[in-house]
């Protein structure tokens, strides 16, 4: 992996469904200010910055590295612009902390970003090419049949996607950056909204946020120098496979379990259940947290759902998933990713606030993206590897 | 606060007096009336004095100012005295604004023609900056239909600036409206492209042009690829094998889709993966001619084509995939296909 990488600084914005009181620039600046300042630094400490977006057709910004470079310090710096769809998050996080394990840089400044608000996330996804009937509508209508299968292919019994929908929005009360937090959220809540994408409920899916999260990473000495508790990177991993191949299994993508193999290899982990103290986990529909502890190899496959329903992954349970709320209760595409890293590195520092996981030393920061098809993953500490 | 009939406080033709000329947008006629007009010819004319008259002066010049009384207060619009114990006011005039911010405001859904625009907008109380009391105007809350209901932007607490005229004669009207601050903007986006589906592509369209599917045999992994893509995904390699498969297929899965969409017969509507027979990979179509929710994993479909004299190089020459009456598959038959 190279030179060791820690994370010193995370910032998030506050996530809403309409962020009228920024532009784009001051909501990424909102969650940069934040970073440098857990890092206890400002911009002429940084060296580069990369920044993470969803598709440009999302918010119509062509090229949003340029637009913002000023916006985040970078005159004069290298800027670079990563794009793995929902991933892209995760990979540029990992991006980033190329740059520090490669010794190219002290300390990156990173940054993923949506503003769903002035945009329409459906419509960028269903741009009906000439050519094609599919009649697949947004990322739930992609999702649903591939969620069927796994319900059929496991057994696993209806409820399961309700229990995790009231999981991560009863975690999301205690974030205060969450968007989504309902008081009182329950089952019958859940079972009452309507079916979106069958088997797909209202409340199932994630919501449309506008958000935005940076991170300062920092290289060996820099980070001894961080006045907070650094997160260390143990190990990053990237692995996509195409959309549409004969034989592909999209329940459980290969892709994805290379990644995690790759991250579990670099990180020492053999047993991923009992080694991580938590997970932040990119769980945009409910099922997916089944489907995931399996894609992971937290249990076997068609077990998944067993950890569910036990409340292993509940903030209680033996390992915690999406102790933040996860991506069903906060989703500005672009960020969610990296708020998963950034939630991660939260846990393994200390500094998670009301949803931290009692002395929690390894976590795991998980993004997917496309047609399940792009995984960025990490394994952050509280020790140096 | 006004209501919306109370005549015309902003306009600038008011000088002329209304006595019985009934509004014409009042339907009060009935058999027997006559409309009787008294307009005073050319308007009353009004000396406004020292106070009133810097005001109007300086709205002129596209200023606003407010007048001082003895206990510090400004007043906005000014009058000669302090209204709240009589006293003469000071003479030390106050610029204020241009911004303010609404104190209450009276929604006007129907403008009636005495009024200052034409689309519904809102009476508002507006004290501006610098002020220590309220001036009423009309506020411009943009493009809405009339009869529409207030949009939510318009609250106690908005801030709003005037607009101008650009010919001004002292007169409050010299503002002709106010406005909330902007706040957003639209940008307008399109991109355009000239696509081309390509050889592959191009030879499977022509197939469907005859009602027939076509695909591609990998000669490395043996898989049939339909639509053919020139190429195999898993192998890397390119494929040139033509085959014909069925117009039959297995629905893998499937979404009820509750969500419209305009390509959309009804809602609920189901997109399934349907594995064409002979074809290795489900493709994603249609399934119609029957309740959604009687549709299952492993159903037997058929392509339900349109009439054929409305084929072209074109998927919409199948209307969507219909239930075959076929026993269904084993879902092991299936499972590989996920
Ligand atoms: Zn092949």
């Amino acid at each position: 992996m190279g030179n060791p990488c820690a994370v010193i600084g995370v910032g998030q914005t506050r996530y809403r469904t309409k962020r009228l009181d920024v532009s784009i620039a001051g909501l990424v600046r909102e969650a940069a200010l934040r970073a440098l300042e857990d890092a206890g630094l400002t911009f002429a400490d940084i060296d580069a910055v990369v920044m993470g977006k969803a598709p440009d057709l999302f918010e119509g910004v062509m090229m949003p590295e340029a637009y913002l470079a000023d916006a985040l310090g970078a005159r004069g710096k290298p800027v670079m612009r990563v794009h793995t769809a929902g991933s892209v998050g995760g990979s540029t996080g990992i991006v980033a902390a190329g740059l520090i394990n490669g010794g190219v840089h002290d300390r990156v400044l990173v940054v993923a970003w949506e503003k769903q608000s002035e945009s329409n996330a459906t419509w960028a996804l269903t741009t009906h090419p000439p050519y094609n009937a599919s009649l697949v509508v947004g990322a739930g209508g992609y999702f649903a049949p591939h969620i069927r299968a796994y319900i059929r292919r496991s057994g696993a019994p209806d409820h399961i996607g309700t229990l995790v929908a009231v999981k991560d929005r009863r975690n999301a009360l205690k974030n205060p950056y969450a968007h989504l937090r309902i008081p009182g959220i329950s089952r019958e809540m859940v079972e009452a909204t309507p079916m979106l994408w069958e088997p797909i409920r209202y409340l199932e899916t994630c919501p449309s946020s506008d958000g935005a999260c940076a991170m300062v990473l920092a290289s060996e000495s820099a980070a001894r120098r961080a006045p907070r508790p650094p997160a260390w990177v143990h190990g990053a991993a990237m692995r996509s496979e195409p959309i549409f191949f004969a034989g592909r299994d999209t329940v459980n993508p290969r892709a994805g379990r290379d990644c995690a193999a790759d991250l579990y290899r670099q990180a020492g982990i053999t047993e991923p259940r009992d080694q991580l103290d938590c997970a932040e986990v990119y769980v945009p529909f409910s099922w997916y947290e089944p489907m995931w502890l399996e894609n992971l190899g937290f249990c076997g496959e068609g077990a998944g759902w067993k950890l569910t329903e036990a409340g292993a992954t509940a903030l209680a349970g033996d390992i915690p998933w999406n102790p933040s709320g996860g991506v069903l209760s906060s989703n500005p595409i672009g960020a969610s990713g990296l708020i998963r890293f950034a939630e991660a590195a939260l846990q393994v520092r200390g500094l998670a606030g009301e949803h931290q996981i009692d002395g929690a030393r390894l976590a795991l920061g998980h993004a997917y993206g496309g047609g399940a098809q792009f995984f960025a993953m990490w394994i952050v500490g509280s020790a140096k590897p | 606060m006004p209501s919306d009939g109370a005549g015309d406080p902003v306009g600038q033709a008011t000088q002329a007096t209304q006595a019985t000329k009934v509004d014409p947008a009042d339907p009060v006629n009935s058999v027997g009336q006559v409309n009787h007009v008294l307009e005073f010819p050319g308007g009353y004319t009004r000396s406004v004095g020292p106070v009133i008259g810097r005001f109007l002066t300086e709205l002129r010049d596209a200023r606003l100012v407010g007048v001082r009384t003895a206990g510090g207060r400004v007043l906005v619009p000014p009058t000669e005295y302090d209204p709240a114990d009589g006293a003469p006011v000071t003479g030390e005039y106050v610029e204020v604004g241009p911004a303010g911010t609404v104190e209450t405001w009276s929604w006007v859904p129907r403008p009636r023609p005495g009024h200052p625009l034409t689309r519904p907008f809102a009476w508002a109380l507006i004290r501006l900056d610098g002020a220590d009391t309220a001036l009423l105007h009309a506020v411009d809350l943009g493009e809405i239909d009339p009869g529409c209901a207030p949009p939510p932007t318009l609250t106690t607490g908005l801030r709003v600036r005037p607009k101008w005229r650009a010919e001004r004669i002292g007169g409050i009207g010299d503002i002709e409206c106010f406005r909330p601050d902007v706040t957003m903007i639209t940008d307008p986006g399109r991109a355009e492209y000239r696509l081309r589906p390509g050889r592959a592509l191009g030879r499977f369209l022509d197939g469907i042009a005859e009602g027939r599917f076509l695909g591609h045999r990998c000669h490395v992994c043996g898989k049939v690829y339909v639509p053919m893509k020139g190429m195999c995904p898993a192998d890397g390699v390119p494929t040139t094998e033509e085959v014909e498969v069925a117009d039959t297929g297995t629905i893998t899965t499937y979404a009820v889709n509750n969500i419209p969409d305009p390509r959309a017969p009804e809602v609920p509507f189901v997109s399934a993966y349907i594995l064409l027979d002979g074809a290795d990979i489900a493709m994603v179509a249609l399934v119609a001619g029957i309740p959604a929710d009687q549709v299952r994993m492993g159903m037997r479909v058929k392509a339900v084509w349109r009439p054929r004299e409305e084929w072209g190089p074109t998927m919409q020459n199948i209307r969507w995939f219909a239930p075959t009456g076929e026993p269904d598959v084993p879902f092991d038959a299936i499972r590989d296909y996920l």
